[in-house]
């Protein structure tokens, strides 16, 4: 399954955010949206998962999800989004709630997704009992469980802690491995991005226009290697040359706000 | 760096602790202070009676008024008076809740009931419930109906206005989370809405509680044979300060039993805070 941006503009009354956004992510691609402080990333990942009416051009889906996809199109949200009165399996099986699926299923998908981010012995941990790594592995977990073709991910590790942050990227490396589910990863992060995605795309600032589409140039498996480290750096240096006067101008812009 | 503090040192100067400037208000609740307080004041309340230096008519001593509630239960005089404040109570705190309820949520999820809503409550909410019951008198007749539509009334407002404020306090993003997975609109008010308002309600419920009691005993005086708001105001007109005070324990030890309960509930539904 597919997910085309295709000519998306969005306004927040007169201020215009998103100009003409078009690109497409492929079944199994991993596509990241970075770009300077308010150009309306998030904004762009709200709509094209369906959560945002665009000023014009909704985005479309085009073929099938894997058949045992019950929410193709799933985020994992930047504060987690978790039921603080719930624990954490039951946070997992929430969205399952409304399924077809029987109790039987539901626990089987639960524990699969559990297992699948280590989660399993904090089954019946609370939110609140839980780090910031932890909550967003619940967050995963929930996301996984519905089986999505596409991972909507919002700055999911801005909130984390470094050494956490490097211990997610490790498990949505070894999650997106198999090339079975893609996602858009929308990110301030530029190193996230290049060890992360397929294709970068960069915004321009608000209103948001996509400035350049940037192909990383090796496998996701080839970039966990020392010699390809000098190639990543590279490759951020060349985005960061792309948004550095921007994000300059960004966060001037914000500092006067 | 070293070198200097070792220079420091060496010079003997005399060091000095770091005062400690506080750790922000916390002010922490003895577990018994409060009722320790609690008895001094009758000890002493008590001991002005014994020794005289109180008109028993004006301030009755404590131990009279508990053989005012002895008499009164050994009678069966409490017990007559308190079923009537108590079923008044409970079926106008019951109607009020659930009405106000249904319309605290219809105004936090609809746009339409928040319109209409919301205007009405703000004009009606600062009238004196108590004002209506001559009103209500007139509409429902002599008898039990006006005091429980009184009582009925005043909680409504109160829980409406928790109840919205409650679903007005649900983080948005856990109800787009769960848009985001296509949650019909039923779960996620059931599942999201419901237990995310439910801190702001029971704090609703407590302010009801107190003003159940306090249209009860207002509707009491105003007409009614029985209860406690009856009693109190009889026991006035005949001086009877004990008997007064008694009334007036009970209704706090009814206050307090509500709390408890409120308290109970709390710690159960709330668990996860």
């Amino acid at each position: 399954m597919d997910l085309i941006a295709n000519h998306i503009t969005h306004r927040f009354g007169e201020l215009a955010v998103l100009d003409d956004i078009s690109f497409t992510v492929s079944a199994g691609e991993v596509v990241a949206i970075v770009g300077p402080s308010g150009c309306g990333k998030s904004t762009l990942l709200s709509i094209l998962g369906g959560l945002l009416l665009p000023t014009s051009r909704a985005p479309e889906l085009r073929g099938s999800p894997p058949a045992d996809s019950l929410n193709p199109l799933t985020f994992v949200f930047q504060d987690f989004a978790l039921l603080p009165w719930a624990t954490v399996e039951q946070n997992v099986e929430f969205p399952l709630l409304h399924t077809q699926l029987s109790a039987v299923q539901r626990r089987a998908q639960v524990d699969d997704a559990l297992r699948r981010t280590g989660l399993t012995d904090f089954r019946k941990a609370y939110p609140k009992q839980l780090s910031g790594g932890m909550r967003q592995r619940v967050g995963i977990s929930r996301a996984l469980a519905v089986r999505p073709a596409i991972l909507l991910m919002d700055e999911p590790l801005s909130a984390l802690d470094s050494q956490t942050r490097e211990l997610l990227m490790e498990d949505f490396v070894r999650l997106l491995a198999d090339g079975g589910m893609g996602a858009v990863y929308v990110t301030h992060n530029l190193e996230e991005a290049a060890r992360l995605a397929d294709r970068i795309v960069v915004l321009s600032r608000r209103p948001g226009r996509i400035r350049e589409v940037v192909t990383v140039p090796m496998t996701r498996a080839q970039r966990g290697e020392i010699a390809a480290r000098e190639k990543l750096l590279a490759l951020q240096n060349q985005i960061w040359s792309l948004i550095r006067n921007e994000a300059i101008d960004a966060e001037r812009e914000v500092q006067h706000a | 760096m070293l070198d200097r503090a070792a220079a420091e040192t060496a010079k003997d100067i005399a060091t000095r602790r770091v005062r400690f400037r506080g750790a922000g208000f916390v002010p922490a609740s003895s577990r018994f202070g409060g009722w320790i307080a609690l008895a001094l004041v009758i000890a002493i309340w008590q001991a002005a009676g014994s020794a005289g230096l109180v008109n028993p008519l004006f301030l009755p001593a404590p131990s009279a008024i508990a053989r005012a509630i002895y008499q009164l239960a050994a009678s069966g005089a409490l017990w007559q008076h308190l079923s009537a404040s108590l079923l008044r109570i409970g079926v106008g705190w019951l109607l009020g809740t659930a009405a106000g309820v249904a319309v605290g949520f219809a105004i936090g999820l609809s746009r339409l009931a928040r319109s209409v809503g919301i205007t009405f409550i703000s004009a009606l909410f600062p009238i004196p419930k108590i004002a209506l019951l001559p009103l209500l008198i007139l509409w429902l007749g002599i008898g039990e109906e006006p005091k429980i539509a009184t009582i009925a009334l005043g909680v409504f407002f109160s829980t409406a206005i928790s109840v919205y404020s409650g679903v007005d306090a649900v983080p948005r993003n856990l109800i787009r989370m769960a848009q985001s997975f296509n949650v019909p609109f039923a779960t996620i008010v059931r599942k999201v809405v419901w237990p995310g308002a439910l801190p702001a309600i029971l704090a609703g419920f407590r302010i009801t509680a107190s003003v159940a009691l306090l249209l009860v005993v207002s509707a009491e005086m105003i007409g009614a044979q029985y209860g406690i708001g009856a009693f109190v105001l009889q026991a006035g007109n005949l001086m009877q300060t004990d008997q007064l005070l008694a009334g007036v324990v009970i209704l706090s030890v009814f206050g307090l039993m509500v709390g408890r309960v409120i308290n109970w509930l709390e710690t159960r539904l709330l668990h996860w805070r």
